[in-house]
């Protein structure tokens, strides 16, 4: 039975903060006034849905009307009023506030299988997520496969890890299976600690059904009666439905004893991690379920001979899980139809930074950068030149504009010397600074390492020490020769994957951007205009016309000047704050 | 067993041995910090790395075992540079303090910065600067020489089982804590003052006594108990400065706080060194005996400071009068009442064999079998 018409807000991260829960409730009020409710009360639905994927355009309400599906942007409380009346009632859309091409070419490009359901099903009602043939993968799986079919599937499907290192899924599964012991456990991380990174969070929001089916699927496969989610305290709704989530699994009896009257049993439960970003190293994920510090200890022997409490353990990212039943339903050559030789399938990326497009992406692997950026993402914001891409977050690099046709899969990205990573995707113009965003990210690195191994605790440090200085215009000759040997050692000398990575922004900086640290060292001048300490700022006599309003605006008193007489600023006392360039209404304020 | 080479040597060694155990049955020395042979290992320092074949990365010899057909290199000039470049980043978080500093001489980053000969560094940077004083009567925490090698961590759970201390922090900020960083207050076995590889750990009652220059080192039993720890007493001035114990006794150089801190009463003015006889005090007429209690009460009359109580009146005496005093006074009661009027208590502080003794010589010389033990109690 379909309904006629289904109105749907979105309900992701972007979404409630933009406001969405007012959104929603305004179609509530609105639908009820106009009788609609109550006279389509069969036929009208208006519930919460998860991410939709363009942030930057929230809220996004789609109402479908006999399956027409029509998609506004920008939609707040009291815009729905007219939605209701107009397009609603009267049959005829508000133009005005419709999403425009952009918004197609932002799904033009994209191919959604994790996030395909995510904005369709409800999150917090599991018939929703069966009616769209969920835990149907799980069922066929347990009833008539055994574990060996899985993994080969899995295998076939090429599918590889999602949480950073692009580990192939199936031989991961297929190892714990061998592993000889009574008891194995599958942890599924969620720790997400990126800065920046939402990826996980939103399928958590959106489908969380489909990590736990993933889950399912996984424990039958390696034979583990036991499985964990480790999910950060920090994401509460994404927790609250996860818990919402599992209750409905376990009254439907897809979790617990004797699962589809099987004789296979499956637990599941949540532990909340405490936002540390090492913790999401599964060593150290390994350490704070146990109770322990989250430290991270030498491999091998790896997690799935000796894992969480000795026993062997299968540690996946929540967007490989929730790969797994799409990929049991349509099949492993359907996956790997998608991608490249040795990446398949898709990945989803948290598209920001300087472009017009940001959100929550989902883009065949091996497509190009040009594709993400100017075709979904729609280019960059405010017409400037694209100077750079960051992924793979302070583990990744930065890919210079002239390497735009790059393709993003594991191997193209690490040859360029960034990574896929967990999905962080920031696109940076001209007006980003180099050094400082990789001083942005060791500071990020520092801050989080677990203190256990020399080169990370102390190399970091000493790392972000040069930069500091650098960016202050205290740079020193020879300091882009000492930052590539520190970088050097901390990358081969680290005990585990932050370490080990930390330099990658750096590093890679360096490489594309060599002359921009020169600059700073060499001339104490920051190309972009980011770093403050190196910025002087100064009156351009012929055009200042004496207003005052930048005296004003000065909070250090730094200028002085009489009236309709140039002023002019005390480098002395200037700090730097940039006030007196914002308010000029002549622009004779320079900055240099 | 498993056979595999370490720098060309081919070698043999039971499966389960790490690289570097290997490597020490082989006699081939590869630098560590943080590794003790009785913990678990922990894998931080990084000074372990070796080159496997087969593996891409450097890996800590610590923490890999060994497996059939390894080939393992320990020296490289790419390794001895990975080594040098780990020393001179923990140098640049570290108080060049050796002149004062307790452990000079026995120091393993002050051994390994000089095998590895770093003067200049060329990372300086901001040092951890810590100026809390850690209020406990035994042990001196330097944190600023800290190199976070794990080992008191790991000793204080692994072996004294008190877990009193653990990493606190993040990032360059990481250090070694109590709860809420109190004062310690712990067993103070000192377990980890023993196992710490710099002068992060120390004995306060040691502080400036002397370090290696004329201190003797005497092997020796500790008295206190009759489990017989083997301790190394060093001596200086003919004055016990410090205890220590080494690894390889049988007590795994592991003491208690009595054994390890509780050394000054050899020197002290207060220790008894002649045999003492009780005299009782001349009064007019007959001993005046009075009850404790009276005695006491009398004292307190009397302004007496401190309560001396009459039967604690001794007179110096020899061994030999001593000893014939207490075997005639031994005769005369076990003639007169028979022995066992005759009991005997031991010390927990004699070893088994005087144990030993001392339970036969109530028995068989005196008679009875009214013989006991403290520890029994
Ligand atoms: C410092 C650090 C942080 C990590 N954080 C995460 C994380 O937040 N989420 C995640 O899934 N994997 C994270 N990983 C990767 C995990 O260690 C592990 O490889 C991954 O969860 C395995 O799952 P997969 O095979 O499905 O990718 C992190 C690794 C490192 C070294
Ligand atoms: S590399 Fe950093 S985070 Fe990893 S174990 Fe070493 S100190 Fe901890
Ligand atoms: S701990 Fe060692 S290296 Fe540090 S000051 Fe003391 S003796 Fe010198
Ligand atoms: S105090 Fe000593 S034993 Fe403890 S971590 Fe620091 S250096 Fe190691
Ligand atoms: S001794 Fe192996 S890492 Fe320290």
């Amino acid at each position: 039975m379909h309904k006629e018409i289904v109105i749907r807000v979105c309900m992701g991260p972007g979404g409630i903060a933009a406001g969405g829960k007012e959104v929603l409730g305004s179609f509530r009020e609105h639908l009820l006034k106009a009788g609609i409710f109550a006279k389509l009360k069969e036929k009208c639905s208006s519930h919460q849905v998860g991410c939709l994927g363009l942030c930057a355009r929230d809220v996004l309400v789609e109402v479908h009307i006999n399956r027409n599906k029509t998609v506004y942007q920008y939609v707040k409380p009291d815009m729905v009023e007219r939605i209701v009346s107009e397009h609603i009632s009267g049959g005829k859309p508000v133009e005005e506030w419709l999403a425009d091409d952009t918004f197609k070419t932002f799904y033009g490009k994209q191919m959604k299988i994790v996030l395909a359901d995510c904005g369709k099903v409800d999150p917090e009602d599991i018939n929703s997520y069966i009616y769209s043939g969920g835990y149907e993968p799980t069922r066929e799986v347990l009833t008539s496969w055994i574990p060996d079919d899985v993994i080969d599937e899995i295998k076939t499907s090429g599918l590889r890890g999602r949480g950073g290192a692009g580990f192939p899924t199936g031989l991961k599964w297929e190892l714990a299976r061998r592993s000889k012991s009574e008891i194995k456990y599958i942890i599924c991380n969620a720790d997400e600690g990126d800065p920046g990174a939402f990826m996980d969070r939103a399928v958590i929001e959106g489908n969380p059904h489909s990590v736990i089916e993933g889950m399912i699927i996984g424990a039958f496969a390696i034979g583990s009666n036991k499985g964990y989610v480790y999910i950060r305290a920090e994401y509460p709704l994404a927790v609250e439905r996860l818990k919402i989530a599992l209750k409905q699994a376990y009254e439907r009896r897809f979790l617990g004893k004797n699962i589809f009257n099987t004789s296979f049993s499956f637990d599941i439960d949540i532990k909340l991690g405490a936002g540390a970003f090492v913790c999401g190293e599964e060593t150290a994920l390994i350490a704070s379920i146990e109770g322990q510090r989250g430290m991270p200890r030498p491999k091998p022997p790896f997690p799935i001979s000796k894992g969480l409490w000795q026993r062997p353990t299968v540690i996946n990212n929540v967007e490989t899980l929730a790969n797994i039943p799409y990929i049991i339903r349509k099949g492993a050559g359907w996956y790997s139809s998608f991608g490249t030789e040795k990446s398949k399938g898709t990945k989803v990326f948290a598209l920001t930074g300087k472009i017009r497009n940001t959100g929550l992406i989902e883009v065949p692997m091996g497509i190009s950068l040009r594709e993400i950026i100017y075709e979904i993402g729609g280019g960059i914001e405010g017409g400037k030149a694209l100077k750079a891409v960051q992924t793979g977050g302070p583990s990744g690099g930065c890919i210079p504009a002239s390497m735009l046709d790059l393709n993003v899969d594991y191997e193209s990205l690490a040859k360029a010397g960034s990574i896929v990573g967990s999905g962080g995707m920031i696109v940076l113009d001209e007006d980003n600074c180099m050094v400082n965003m990789a001083k942005y990210f060791i500071q990020f690195t520092q801050a989080e390492s677990c203190g256990k191994c020399v080169p990370c605790r102390v190399g970091t440090k000493r790392l972000l020490e040069i930069l500091e200085r650098i960016t202050k215009g205290q740079g020193r000759d020879g300091d882009i020769e000492r930052l590539e040997r520190l970088c050097n050692g901390v990358k081969n000398t680290s005990l585990c994957g932050l370490g080990q990575t930390a330099p990658n922004p750096i590093l890679s900086t360096i490489r594309y951007f060599r002359e921009e640290y020169e600059t700073h060292i060499r001339d104490k001048k920051c190309p972009a205009k980011v770093c403050k300490d190196l910025l002087i700022y100064s009156i351009i006599e012929e055009k200042c016309k004496g207003c005052g309003t930048c005296m004003k605006a000065c909070p250090s008193g730094a200028i002085t000047g009489d009236k309709k007489k140039p002023h002019k600023i005390d480098p002395n006392k200037c700090i730097r704050c940039g006030a007196c360039f914002d308010v000029c209404k002549f622009k004779s304020v320079g900055r240099d | 067993m498993i056979k595999l080479t370490i720098d060309g040597k081919l070698i043999e060694v039971p499966a389960e041995k790490t690289i570097l155990e290997a490597a020490r049955i082989a006699g081939i020395s590869i630098p560590t910090l943080c590794h003790h042979p009785k913990l678990t290992p922990f894998g931080g320092c990084r000074l372990c790395i070796v080159e496997v074949k087969g593996i891409p990365r450097l890996v800590t010899s610590c923490t890999t075992t060994v497996s059939e057909g390894m080939e393992v290199l320990t020296s490289t000039p790419d390794i001895e540079d990975m080594r040098k470049f780990v020393l001179e980043l923990i140098l640049s978080d570290h108080p060049n303090d050796c002149m004062v500093c307790e452990k000079s001489g026995s120091c393993a980053l002050q051994e390994l910065a000089y095998k590895y000969d770093i003067r200049e560094n060329e990372f300086s940077g901001e040092r951890r600067i810590y100026t809390k004083r850690d209020g406990n009567p035994f042990i001196e925490r330097d944190l600023e020489k800290c190199i976070m090698c794990g080992r008191c961590v790991k000793v204080c759970d692994e072996v004294q089982g008190v877990e009193a201390i653990d990493f606190g922090n993040r990032g360059f900020n990481t250090k070694i804590c109590t709860s809420f960083e109190e004062d310690l207050d712990c067993e103070f076995c000192g377990q980890c003052v023993a196992v710490c590889p710099t002068g992060a750990l120390t004995g306060k009652l040691w502080a400036h006594t002397g370090r290696l220059d004329d201190v003797k080192e005497v092997n020796t039993i500790c008295p206190y108990c009759g489990t017989g720890c083997n301790i190394t007493v060093h001596v200086k001035d003919n004055e016990i400065i410090r205890v220590t114990s080494g690894k390889e006794t049988w007590n795994e150089g592991w003491l208690c706080v009595k054994g390890r801190f509780g050394y000054k009463f050899v020197s002290s003015p207060e220790r008894l060194t002649k045999p003492l006889i009780r005299i009782v005090p001349k009064t007019k007429g007959k001993p005046e005996v009075r009850s404790q209690k009276s005695e006491v009460k009398k004292q307190k009359e009397d302004n007496f400071l401190p309560i001396t109580h009459y039967s604690s009146l001794f007179r110096e005496a020899s061994w030999d009068e001593a000893l014939d005093h207490v075997a005639a006074k031994l005769k005369e009661i076990k003639t007169k009442y028979g022995p066992d009027a005759i009991a005997g208590l031991s010390s927990a502080r004699c070893t088994n064999e005087e144990n030993y003794i001392f339970q036969k010589f109530i028995r068989a010389a005196i008679g009875t079998n009214n013989v006991d033990h403290c520890a029994r109690l």
